[in-house]
């Protein structure tokens, strides 16, 4: 008996060739993964653009960018009671201690993988809703965002590419 | 195995096109590579930093190094980097030093 059904060959994977990514979470969980992404992306010459919306806008504000901190609260993966992530100081020792294993392993701070993805030739860009909503200018973020723009500009940009959110 | 012939020598390669044996490597064949790679030739005096140094720390650690540690260990930047090797700097650096791939994520 022949099978009239032949499983169809599975379709070629094509390669990747560009990537949008918008960070929307302020944690460093949040925002470093992305990094990541988008420097790993650039790396590999796939194009990658980041767009930072809602509480991701702290990894592109001037004043925010530094203090980056780790969630201890709603957090599962902190494997510790959520009542104990919420004791004062909580995160900053979460953070401290994160962030001493991120230079053990000598990989850069929020800060210098920001500068190091945009000099990759990265395009990093700022959500238009999200500057009004926090009401923030041009001038309170990062020299590197290049532009802060709409939902709208942002599909155009991510036209023909891969989006991913965190 | 695939195998691929640059400046008249046959040399072993993986499906990607890195080199399987980096003693195989010569510097005659840079030039070959990099043009079939899409790096811009003639390979100048600072691409040739950047490719003696992924070659001495392949034979160091065993491992090509990434973009940021090429950058670190050396004085060409990022962004002189993305200039040198367009696209996938410590990737296409390997392919020409013929060393395998690096490994890490940043």
């Amino acid at each position: 008996m022949t099978d009239s059904h032949p499983i169809p060959p599975a379709p070629i994977a094509a390669p990747i060739e560009k990537v949008s990514i918008i960070v929307s979470k302020g944690s460093l969980e949040g925002i470093y993964p992305a990094l990541i992404m988008a420097n790993g992306a650039r790396n590999e010459g796939i194009e990658a653009n980041l767009f930072f919306t809602f509480f991701g806008m702290d990894a592109i504000h001037k004043d925010r960018y530094e203090h980056i901190k780790v969630a201890t609260v709603g957090n599962p993966g902190m494997h510790m009671p959520t009542m104990l992530g919420g004791l004062p100081g909580a995160s900053w020792l979460a953070t401290k201690m994160m962030s001493k294993k991120i230079e053990e392993l000598d990989f850069p701070g929020i800060p210098e993988f920001i500068e190091m993805i945009s000099d990759t030739g990265a395009g990093i860009y700022a959500c238009l809703a999200s500057v009004d909503l926090f009401g923030f200018t041009k001038d309170d973020l990062i020299e590197q965002v290049e532009e802060i723009i709409t939902v709208g500009d942002f599909y155009e940009m991510a036209a023909g590419g891969q989006i991913i959110f965190t | 195995m695939p195998t691929k012939t640059f400046a008249g020598s046959t040399v072993d390669v993986n499906d990607e096109g890195f080199f399987e044996d980096p003693t195989q490597w010569t510097k005659e064949m840079a030039p070959e590579i990099a043009e079939e790679y899409g790096v811009p030739t003639p390979l100048t005096d600072r691409a040739w930093v950047v490719i003696d140094l992924m070659r001495s720390e392949y034979f160091d650690k065993g491992t090509g190094p990434t973009v940021r540690k090429i950058s670190k260990l050396s004085d060409v930047t990022t962004k002189e980097l993305f200039v040198l090797f367009p696209k996938g700097p410590a990737k296409l650096a390997a392919m020409v030093a013929g060393i395998p791939k690096p490994k890490g994520c940043i």
